[in-house]
């Protein structure tokens, strides 16, 4: 059903991949000619993008691939027999197919088109945990989870009467797998975590997470937001039961996202929502749902985001997944090199294994001083709590200025940011 | 840099370094807190009123030089008013930073808070100049109620 995808042409890619590597290094001034929106000014200052954690910049094949659906390929899917909508219906689909390809998900039908990880998130919480979950049972997570893998499992505890329980990290945003172990028991049901932490940059070891819960019993989600757009994700060798990311920090569109559940973990849940598309048939008196991956898709999807979310792929495949992390691996080791030379500057997230994320406080300056002096100088970084709360509360500080990089980046831009602080620091005296 | 110079003065920078009134009042009056969920800059505001005069007032928390310096310089304006006339200042400051009245034809009733009027080139930032005030008009007028930026109109 899903007929195109790059894995069914190895050809093209070891072509791609080798055209790659016999540069001198990771050609990335080529490859910023792909963004345009690098190439304006901010404040009349070039723009130094380093917000990729909260959300990513759109190559021209992504642009393209949605201008030419609403130009030439505009209508709504599954529902009609005339060309236009078999057309839609196809790339849409095809899209799909490229995202179980990008995750090696075994089918397409384990791949649920969502609005995004939160949506994703939701709709496991509500779908699974409400059906599985017991006064007593217990769901883990992590002490370093954005905001939305807290609180729809607060909503859901609440409801079923389970209980929420959080696995500890070190001083340097490392989880304890000790302490992760010692809480396992039967009551556990569930385990929610993130994959890379997106205030601190933590990589956790999923795969361990996956495998001390299984052995319990408990079925596992991994929010892999922040993972996905730095590191080659293969669901089936991870063996989670649930995996979320989101089009848009994938340097796909906003509004877009998708949810792998195993096979058998999806077909056992009710629906999410009810409506168009998710049905077999409808009386007044019962409704039978649609097959996978249809019933959790209710209504008019993204259609242009999906189909702007597989054009993400493609780019990112084309480049490559491993040249993309060893080329964000260099831009890290450079950054946290040059930041942890400027005296005040303190790192928060400090772990071994770690995404390019560089989480930062100075003494005696706020982060959002810190945030608007370097947007005058065309810097765009984040600052505040970056959803994550607890973690904020267990640093005990307010906030943190965050520059968060992409393969897009460069060491110069790096250099920019440093001078930046710089200047942050000269006004403060 | 000009505007950042405007933003950051050397008199906000001084009241951000050593804050005036930073301090709990035991026999407060009126209290609020004020509260930036997107950011989470948080202060505590203490108000002693005698008859309609604000006697004394007091500030704690934490936020950034412009939130501080601003809750700062909101104790030294109004302590010594009536409660009518730091509504009014209140009003007045808002307009101000928020871009609906002049900062020329203003600066002078504002005093030393004019040197916050700078923030009106930053959209962005005015959240964090008005987030006490915001607390100490709730303190006067609803007592014991926490305020949050996303419920008021900047």
């Amino acid at each position: 059903m899903h007929t195109h995808s790059f894995w069914n042409h190895p050809k093209d890619i070891s072509m791609m991949e080798t055209d790659i590597k016999n540069e001198t290094s990771f050609d990335v001034e080529t490859i910023r000619k792909d963004f345009p929106i690098l190439h304006s000014l901010m404040h009349g200052k070039p723009l130094v993008y380093l917000d990729n954690a909260a959300t990513t910049q759109k190559p021209l094949a992504v642009l393209n691939s949605i201008n030419t659906y609403y130009r030439e390929q505009n209508a709504n899917i599954h529902r009609g027999v005339h060309h236009l909508s078999e057309l839609a219906t196809f790339e849409y689909e095809k899209a799909r197919g490229k995202i179980k390809n990008f995750l090696n998900a075994a089918e397409s039908k384990e791949i649920i088109f969502t609005r995004g990880t939160t949506d994703g998130i939701n709709l496991v919480a509500h779908s699974y945990g409400r059906k599985n979950l017991r006064a007593g049972d217990e769901v883990i997570i992590s002490a370093m989870e954005h905001h939305s893998n807290i609180v729809p499992w607060q909503m859901v505890c609440e409801e079923t009467g389970a209980k929420l329980r959080v696995i500890p990290m070190t001083d340097d945003g490392e989880l304890i797998i000790e302490e992760f172990e010692k809480m396992l028991s039967p009551k556990t049901k569930f385990v929610s975590v993130v994959y890379v932490s997106n205030s601190l940059g933590t990589v956790n070891p999923v795969k361990r997470i996956i495998e001390l819960a299984h052995h319990h019993g408990a079925s596992v989600l991994i929010d892999g937001a922040q993972a996905v757009a730095h590191t080659k994700v293969n669901v089936r060798e991870l063996d989670c039961d649930f995996f979320v990311f989101s089009g848009h920090k994938l340097f796909g569109p906003t509004g877009v996202g998708a949810l792998y559940g195993k096979k058998i973990s999806l077909e056992s849940m009710h629906p999410y929502q009810g409506g168009g598309d998710m049905i077999r048939s409808v009386t007044f008196e019962k409704t039978t749902f649609n097959d996978l991956p249809y019933k959790f898709e209710a209504g008019t999807p993204h259609i242009s985001g999906g189909i702007g979310l597989g054009a993400a792929i493609d780019y990112l495949q084309k480049i490559g997944m491993d040249s993309i992390g060893d080329y964000e691996q260099e831009l890290l080791e450079y950054g946290t090199a040059v930041l942890q030379s400027v005296s005040g500057l303190k790192l928060i997230g400090t772990a071994k294994d770690k995404a390019s994320v560089l989480s930062f406080v100075l003494e005696n300056i706020h982060p959002h001083d810190i945030g608007t002096i370097l947007d005058r100088e065309g810097i765009a970084i984040r600052t505040g709590h970056h959803c994550t709360q607890p973690v904020m509360q267990r640093f005990g500080i307010p906030a943190t200025a965050r520059a968060s990089l992409a393969f897009y980046n460069t060491k110069e831009e790096i250099d920019l940011l440093v001078k930046g602080i710089e200047k942050v620091k000269g006004i403060f005296g | 840099m000009s505007e950042l110079n405007e933003l950051y003065q050397q008199l906000i920078l001084e009241h951000n370094k050593s804050p005036r009134n930073f301090k709990k009042l035991d026999d407060a009056t009126h209290h609020a807190e004020g509260f930036n969920p997107l950011c989470g800059d948080h202060y505590d505001v203490w108000v002693k009123v005698e008859g309609d005069k604000i006697v004394d007032i007091g500030f704690q928390g934490s936020g950034c030089a412009i939130s501080k310096s601003s809750a700062s310089m909101m104790t030294t304006s109004v302590k010594g008013t009536t409660i009518e006339q730091a509504k009014q200042l209140f009003e007045k400051f808002h307009q101000v930073v928020t871009g609906k009245l002049s900062v020329d034809e203003n600066i002078e009733e504002l005093g030393c808070l004019g040197a916050l009027t700078g923030v009106s080139e930053f959209p962005a930032r005015i959240k964090c100049a008005t987030l006490a005030w915001h607390a100490m008009h709730s303190a006067l007028t609803d007592a014991e109620e926490t305020v949050s930026t996303e419920e008021t109109k900047n």
